[in-house]
């Protein structure tokens, strides 16, 4: 699959079926995973995600390409998603206070009482196993939405700040908070799954 | 003499709420000296930056899975349907 997503938009456009059929392989599975955290259920999510494609398609003349195909589609389906689910106010609470790593792990004088143990080369073993992907999707659902949401279009998805802002219409602050937040959740999460704390 | 009066070191407590802002290059020049001078004499928190950057990797390395051949059908569906509705 080394097409871009260019090009599968001009040969979608040029009416090949295959094309849509690539861009669903390439999207779908990302977008039904974004799309559970807006919306109560899996089957209203699948819905929700089965609108945005519809609206891909009948979209493709009006899109004039001034945001890349990924960020249209997730935008569409943000608002799609919106519309659709219970969580209403989605304020973000950037005020409250949510520190990165545990207060109880350091001293009185702000340094490391229980300092990070070491998992990375365990990660990457498990990785290299082949079994590790499944788990991550399963501790990446452990954050809370909003930040789960950010870390899936920044760092799964590899959007810039700009797109994950625009995707989600939050302004940059909010966006660097709930990465922060999200990032470190998960590097926790991390360290607890190699820790055998879990 | 300088020393002491430039200086007011970080903690780590500190250092770690910093991270994000250092990777997303949003520190301001004195935060990301004062981060990198941290690190330097604190291999606590070099790890904890490392690991950091291992969370942001593993993230990356999530592909979607294939769709079912039931689903790859059920799209080609969709797409027909659209197809016909335009002629």
């Amino acid at each position: 699959m080394t097409d871009s997503d260019g090009d599968l938009l001009t040969r979608l456009r040029s009416g090949d079926e295959r094309a849509f059929v690539g861009l669903v392989q390439r999207y779908h599975e990302p977008m039904l995973r974004l799309a559970t955290s807006f919306v109560p259920s899996l089957a209203v999510a699948e819905e929700v995600v089965q609108d945005t494609w519809l609206a891909l398609l009948r979209g493709l003349d009006a899109f004039e390409g001034r945001s890349s195909l990924k960020t249209w589609l997730f935008r569409i389906l943000v608002n799609q998603a919106r519309t659709t689910g219970t969580r209403e106010h989605r304020t973000v609470p950037v005020a409250d206070p949510e520190p990165a790593v545990d207060p109880a792990r350091f001293d009185g004088s702000g340094g490391w009482a229980d300092p990070p143990e070491h998992w990375i080369e365990a990660a990457e073993d498990r990785l290299e196993a082949g079994k590790f992907a499944d788990r991550i999707r399963e501790l990446m659902h452990e954050l809370p939405a909003r930040q789960r949401e950010v870390v899936i279009l920044r760092d799964v998805e590899e959007m810039t700040s700009e797109e994950v802002c625009s995707v989600l219409a939050i302004s940059d602050g909010n966006q660097r908070v709930l990465l922060h937040r999200g990032r470190s959740r998960l590097r926790q999460l991390f360290e607890d799954e190699f820790r055998g704390v879990r | 003499m300088r020393i002491t009066l430039l200086r007011r070191d970080l903690v780590c407590q500190q250092a770690v709420e910093l991270v994000t802002g250092y990777l997303e290059g949003t520190l301001s020049r004195r935060e990301h000296r004062r981060f990198e001078a941290h690190l330097a004499g604190c291999p606590n928190c070099t790890e904890y930056l490392a690991q950091m950057r291992e969370t942001i990797r593993l993230a990356g390395r999530l592909k979607p899975e294939d769709l079912t051949p039931q689903q790859r059908d059920e799209f080609v569906d969709l797409y027909r349907r659209w197809r016909s509705e335009q002629e």
